[in-house]
């Protein structure tokens, strides 16, 4: 993988991170309110079922987990593991959409 | 090994840290996402979710979720500010900051909880 | 204090193996006189390099008890606790015998990296005037002062997970370069030290400005051209 390409990934690893600095940061704050006397479906679906704002919220979180931690596991097992070459790229993409897939999904779950 | 005499340090823990919880995060996100996605079955297979979720031990764990991701945030903020500001005497101080902020968030969650 | 001490010295190439020696424990004795007396009483076969003994040319370099450090400007007093001493070569390269390492690698790494000066214009023949108070000068100057002695690329775990990273005084020395104001190979250099080979596999552990026996701060460099080879990528310089 050429010099060029893997800034590219460093860039994309530190932008994504600062996208969910401000998402986690919401996230904690929101959970930590919701989980106040309990939690239920209809509590959560309440707040969340067809508000468009928390659809893009939640979309944007789980596009930008998926690409951080792909991106992330991919150095971990260059380092940890050994693992290098096409197959390991393969894998990081196979990561990524995966998380976006299963993000995207529970999304939709809660939220339209 | 050896080489852990010569890893005993703070920033080397603080890597370690911020390597461990990221990689325990991305191991909880499929099951994160697929728990939630149980609304798609309607509000009642959530709930039957969430009422299995109200066990002490599963609110324990998920407190020590909310430690890691709190510190993987903080982890992450404090290598944003040393990479991208210039050097200063007070970034040392970053990674006591992100620690407290960490412990700060996960007890504020587990006091919500209990 | 004891009478003596049990110094354990790595003997044989990288399959070789720890030997123990007893060693007159002496006031104010470094580690440097515990492997010359080893050397000139013990053991005559024993290999390890210096040459200043003052802390000046880095050639002692070597792993004391699990750390890099220079043996010259280490007190026995400090790192011997319950009088034991454990002596290897240094870390991240390879082993020629006992306790003298190759640094091969690490200099063809420095290269590299672009780690040498390239003049600018030639043909101008006047002196270069740099303000020694501009931020350039002083970046320059917080790292200008390596010996190349190894010891940070020793400390450092990235080199030993990655073996194509540059490493932390190749990357510091690119640093002090880029910000010569002389220097005419700005962007091919920034260039040679990005990717993951480059600046960009620093994961900042800070094992190489905890063990810097100068007190050079190479994460802070790496730092520096991080946001260096960002500005380039997002101009598509790089």
């Amino acid at each position: 993988m050429s010099a060029r390409l893997e800034t590219r990934l460093w860039v994309a690893q530190r932008a994504s991170a600062a996208v969910l600095a401000v998402l986690v940061a919401v996230h904690l704050v929101t959970i930590v309110y919701a989980v106040r006397g309990g939690l239920s479906a209809a509590e959560i679906l309440a707040r969340l079922d067809g508000h468009a704002g928390w659809f893009l919220f939640y979309a944007a979180f789980s596009l930008a987990a998926a690409a951080h931690g792909a991106i992330g596991l991919r150095v971990v097992a260059q380092e940890w593991l050994g693992w290098r070459g096409r197959s390991l790229d393969v894998a990081a993409v196979v990561v990524a959409l995966l998380l976006a897939a299963l993000g995207l999904r529970a999304t939709w779950a809660l939220t339209v | 090994m050896s080489t852990w005499r010569a890893r005993n340090h703070p920033a080397w823990w603080a890597f370690l840290v911020h390597r461990l919880s990221g990689v325990l995060l991305a191991a909880f996100l499929p099951l994160h996402f697929w728990a939630l996605a149980q609304a798609l079955d309607g509000a009642a297979r959530l709930d039957a979710f969430l009422r299995w979720s109200e066990q002490p031990l599963v609110k324990a764990a998920e407190t020590g979720l909310v430690l890691l991701l709190a510190a993987h945030l903080t982890g992450g903020l404090r290598l944003l500010a040393l990479e991208f500001l210039a050097w200063r005497p007070w970034q040392k101080s970053l990674l006591a900051a992100a620690a407290g902020m960490s412990f700060a968030a996960a007890l504020v969650f587990a006091l919500h909880v209990v | 204090m004891e009478q003596s001490l049990s110094v354990s010295v790595w003997r044989g190439d990288a399959r070789g193996a720890f030997r123990e020696y007893r060693v007159p424990r002496r006031e104010n004795q470094t580690v440097l006189d515990v492997v010359t007396w080893i050397q000139r009483r013990l053991d005559s076969s024993l290999a390890y390099r210096f040459a200043c003994r003052v802390g000046m040319c880095g050639s002692c370099a070597m792993t004391v008890n699990g750390v890099a450090r220079w043996t010259c400007r280490t007190h026995v007093s400090r790192v011997a606790a319950g009088g034991r001493l454990e002596l290897a070569p240094l870390a991240n390269l390879p082993v020629i015998r006992d306790l003298v390492c190759d640094l091969e690698p690490f200099f063809e790494k420095w290269q590299r990296a672009r780690g040498r000066f390239e003049p600018a214009a030639p043909e101008r023949t006047e002196f270069a005037v740099v303000a020694p108070q501009t931020p350039e000068r002083r970046a320059v100057d917080a790292g200008i002062e390596c010996i190349g002695c190894a010891v940070c690329y020793a400390s450092c775990d990235v080199v030993a997970w990655n073996p194509e990273y540059l490493g932390p005084a190749a990357l510091n020395r690119a640093w002090t370069l880029v910000n010569d104001v002389r220097d005419g190979a700005h962007g091919a250099r920034l260039a040679a030290v990005a990717g993951g080979a480059g600046c960009h596999a620093c994961h900042t552990h800070m094992s190489c400005t905890e063990y810097c026996p100068k007190g050079i701060a190479p994460t802070a460099a790496i730092a520096g051209l991080k946001r260096l080879t960002l500005r380039a990528w997002w101009r598509g310089e790089l």
